[in-house]
C-alpha cells in the first residue's frame, strides 16, 4: 500500500512534447512508472518516446485507461490544462509547472474541491511510491521502499530529506512535494488524513517553510487526528521579512509567516522538530523511538 | 511588483475610484507649478518611494523634514520639494540606509471627516480574496491587528462574482457610514475588488481611506502590489516597473535566471533549489555564521548560471567566504563538479569556497574537485560544510 499512486496507476504527461516534459517523462519511464501517453494540443496522432500523442485529455483516457496525470506545459497554459484532466475524470493530478498566476488557482481549486480529482502542485517536484510509480522530476535511485510518509513544500530539500532517511535504512512509502506557491491543490492536512489511514506508512515526515499558515493548520490537525509519529522541519529560519525567498509562497508578510511561529506551534502538537536541516532524518528515528517505547 | 502611490492612484482613477487630484513633480520648480496649477488654499507634497511610513519618516541628514508635508503657498512647495528631491528618506519599512526620492506626488488639500482603512489581499488558507476594513486609519494596520483585532472586519469575495451588494451593506455598518454613504461605498469597494482582480493584484491598500466633509469615500493613499506569475498577460503593468527601487544585485540575478536576496551577513551561499536555499542559511546561523544572502540557482546548476552567481557573491565586499550546496538529482554531481570549476576559474575568486555535493554521482564529482588542483574545500555533508565555511570566514 501507499498513497496517491502505485504501480497499477496509468500516467499520462500534459506536455510531452516539450522539451521539460520529454524528458522527465522519459525518467519516469526509465524509473518503471507505467507512462502510457502525452498530450500536445495540435499534435495528436504523433509519438513521443514511443507513446502515442492526443489532442486532448479525454482520448488520452478513453484510449489508455489513464487515470494520473503529470502536467509540463507553460504557466500561462496550466489551468486550463489541469481544468481539462478534471473534467475528463483524471484522479490525481501533478502540475509541475512553476509561475502559475494564484487567483487561476483559485479558480481551479474551486473546480478541484468539487470533483473526484486529487491537485498536487503547482510548483511541485511531484510525487513517488518508491519501486512503483515515480510521477515527476525527483531522482528516483535516492528513494527506497519502507515506512515513512514524507511531504514537502520544497523539491531539493525533499531529497535532501529522502537521502537522510535512506542513509539510516528508513525507507518511505510515498514522498510528495505539495509545491512552493501561495495557493496549491492539496495541503499538509490532507496528506496527513491518507498517511494516517494507509497501512503502509508508519511515521510522517513533513519538511515546512516561511509564509502562510499551513504548517499551523496542520499542527492542530496533527493534534487531535494523527496517532502515528511526526517529525518536521521548517526551513526559513534566518529569512528576513517582507521578501519572497525564491518560493512565490514563502514570505513573511505583516509579521506573520515566521519559521519560529510554526515551529512552536508543531512542537505544542508533539511534533518533534529538527533544529538543524542535517538532522531531518535523525528526528525521524528519534520519533519512531519515541513511539514504540 | 510595487509601483508608487501616483502611479496607484492613476490606475483607481481609470477604475472610477475617487482619488485626490494631483500632479508628479521631479524640480522644485515643477512644485511650485503644481500647487498654482492644483488651485486650492493648500496641498501636500509626498515623497514617492516603494516603502510605507512616509508621513512618519524622516530625510536621513535632515532629520526636521519628514516624507509627507502640508504646504500654504508655492514658495513653499518648491522649497518642502528641494528638501526631498534627491535625499535619502528613511521610514520604518526602508531600513536605516533609506531610500532616494526620485518625485514628488503634489495633490490637493482635502476636507477629512473620517480616517478608516481597506485593504485587499489573497487569504492563503481560504484560498480567496479577503476585503478588509477598519474604522482604524491612519495608523499602522498591523498594530491594529495585534492588539484590537476585532476592529477589523474581513469579508471574502469570488473572484468571478466581485463583492455582492449586501456585503458591502455589512461592512458599511460596520465601518458607520450609515444609509446615505451606502451608495457611494458600494460603487467604490466594488471597484476595488474587481481592480485587485482584473490585474492579479496581490495587495491592493488604502490607508488612510477618507470620509470626506461631503460623505464621500476618497482614497488618500495607494499600495498595490502585483503578483510577479502574472505580469506576463498585463504588459501595461509591467510598465510600470521602477527599477531604480529594486537592489541592483537582485535585479542583475533574476535576469540570469536566478532568485537572489541579499542579506546582512558575510557567509555567501549558492544552493539548488528554494527550499534547500532556506535551510542552507539556516544552518550556517545554526553553527553560528551569519548569511550574506539567499541564492537559487534553480532544480539544475549550469555554467553560465553558476558563473554569474560566483559574481554576485563576491561583487559583494561583505562576503568573506563561499558555500555552494548542490543536491544533484537529475543532474549528476560530475556535470556540476565541471560546471563549479569551469566558473571558478572564470571568476576572480578572493575568499575561501566550500563546496558540498550530495547525490548522482557524487564520488566521481567530488573526485574532479579534488584532483583540479583548485584552493576549493570539500565537506562531506551539511554540517561539516557549516562548520568549515563559519570556520573560513572567520
Amino acid at each position: 500500500m501507499s498513497i496517491l499512486v502505485n504501480k497499477e496507476t496509468r500516467v499520462i504527461c500534459q506536455g510531452i512534447t516539450g522539451r521539460a516534459g520529454e524528458f522527465h517523462a522519459q525518467g519516469c519511464l526509465s524509473y518503471g512508472t507505467q507512462v502510457v501517453g502525452g498530450v500536445t494540443p495540435g499534435k495528436g496522432g504523433q509519438e513521443a518516446l514511443g507513446l502515442p500523442v492526443f489532442d486532448t485529455v479525454y482520448e488520452a483516457v478513453e484510449q489508455t485507461g489513464a487515470d494520473a496525470t503529470m502536467i509540463f506545459v507553460p504557466a500561462a497554459f496550466t489551468a486550463d490544462a489541469i481544468l481539462e484532466a478534471v473534467d475528463a475524470g483524471i484522479q490525481t493530478i501533478v502540475a509541475i509547472t512553476e509561475g502559475v498566476p494564484p487567483l487561476d488557482m483559485v479558480r481551479v481549486n474551486k473546480v478541484v474541491q468539487e470533483s473526484q480529482s486529487v491537485l498536487i502542485g503547482p510548483n511541485c517536484p511531484g510525487l513517488i511510491t518508491p519501486d512503483e510509480c515515480k510521477m515527476g522530476i525527483m531522482p528516483g535511485y535516492i528513494h527506497q521502499k519502507g515506512p515513512v510518509g514524507v511531504m514537502s513544500r520544497s523539491g531539493t530539500l525533499t531529497y535532501e530529506a529522502v537521502w537522510q532517511l535512506s542513509n539510516l535504512g528508513l525507507g518511505q512509502s510515498t514522498c510528495v512535494g505539495l509545491g512552493g506557491d501561495p495557493i496549491v491543490g492539496t495541503s499538509f492536512i490532507d496528506l496527513f488524513q491518507l498517511y494516517e489511514s494507509d497501512p503502509a506508512t508508519e511515521a510522517i515526515l513533513m519538511m515546512g517553510e516561511i509564509g502562510g499558515t499551513a504548517e499551523e493548520e496542520a499542527a492542530a490537525f496533527v493534534k487531535d487526528n494523527v496517532t502515528k509519529p511526526v517529525a518536521a522541519f521548517i526551513a526559513g529560519q534566518t529569512a528576513p521579512p517582507g521578501k519572497r525567498m525564491g518560493h512565490a509562497g514563502a514570505i513573511i508578510s505583516g509579521g506573520k509567516g515566521t519559521a519560529a511561529e510554526k515551529t512552536s506551534a508543531l512542537r505544542e502538537a508533539g511534533i518533534v522538530v529538527a533544529e538543524s536541516p542535517a538532522d531531518m532524518g535523525t528526528v525521524m528515528q528519534r520519533a519512531i523511538k519515541e513511539a514504540s517505547s | 511588483m510595487k509601483i508608487h502611490e501616483f502611479q496607484g492612484k492613476k490606475l483607481f482613477a481609470d477604475h472610477g475610484i475617487r482619488v485626490p487630484r494631483g500632479l508628479v513633480a521631479t524640480t522644485p520648480e515643477d512644485a511650485a507649478g503644481a500647487f498654482d496649477e492644483l488651485g486650492g488654499h493648500f496641498a501636500v507634497v509626498k515623497a514617492q518611494i516603494h516603502a510605507g511610513g512616509r508621513g512618519k519618516g524622516t530625510i536621513k541628514d535632515n532629520p526636521q523634514q519628514r516624507g509627507v508635508q502640508l504646504v500654504k503657498h508655492r514658495e513653499q512647495a518648491s522649497e518642502v520639494a528641494e528638501h526631498l528631491l534627491g535625499k535619502e528618506l528613511v521610514t520604518i519599512q526602508t531600513g536605516p540606509i533609506g531610500k532616494t526620492v526620485n518625485q514628488v506626488l503634489v495633490e490637493e488639500g482635502c476636507d477629512i471627516s473620517r480616517e478608516l482603512y481597506l485593504g485587499i489581499v489573497l487569504d492563503r488558507a481560504a484560498g480567496k480574496p479577503v476585503l478588509m476594513v477598519s474604522t482604524e486609519g491612519g495608523v499602522e494596520i498591523e498594530k491594529v491587528a495585534a492588539e484590537t483585532p476585532d476592529l477589523i472586519h474581513k469579508t471574502h469575495f469570488d473572484p468571478a462574482i466581485g463583492l455582492e451588494a449586501f456585503q458591502v451593506r455589512k461592512l458599511s455598518k460596520q465601518l458607520g457610514l450609515g444609509a446615505a454613504g451606502f451608495k457611494d461605498a458600494a460603487q467604490f469597494m466594488k471597484a476595488l475588488c474587481r481592480l485587485f482582480v482584473d490585474q492579479d493584484c496581490s495587495l491592493l491598500e488604502i490607508n488612510p481611506l477618507v470620509v470626506t466633509g461631503g460623505s464621500e469615500l476618497l482614497a488618500l493613499d495607494a499600495k498595490i502590489t502585483f503578483d510577479d506569475n502574472a505580469l506576463f498577460r498585463h504588459p501595461d503593468i509591467a510598465k510600470l516597473r521602477d527599477l531604480s527601487e529594486e537592489e541592483p544585485a537582485e535585479v542583475r540575478a533574476a535576469d540570469a535566471g536566478l532568485s537572489y536576496v541579499k542579506l546582512d551577513g558575510n557567509i555567501g551561499c549558492l544552493v539548488n533549489g528554494a527550499g534547500l536555499a532556506m535551510s542552507t542559511m539556516d544552518i550556517i546561523k545554526y553553527h553560528g555564521g551569519e548569511p550574506a544572502n539567499f541564492l537559487d540557482v534553480g532544480g539544475g546548476a549550469n555554467v553560465e548560471q553558476v558563473t554569474e552567481a560566483f559574481r554576485i557573491l563576491v561583487e559583494d565586499s561583505n562576503v568573506k567566504a563561499v558555500l555552494v550546496n548542490i543536491f544533484g538529482g537529475i543532474m549528476q554531481c560530475t556535470t556540476i563538479a565541471n560546471a563549479l570549476l569551469e566558473a571558478y576559474q572564470t571568476v576572480e575568486f578572493n575568499v575561501p569556497l566550500v563546496v558540498r555535493l550530495e547525490g548522482t554521482e557524487v564520488k566521481e564529482g567530488r573526485k574532479i574537485i579534488a584532483q583540479s588542483g583548485v584552493d576549493i574545500i570539500t565537506a562531506d555533508d551539511l554540517t561539516d560544510a557549516a562548520k568549515k565555511v563559519v570556520a573560513a570566514a572567520g
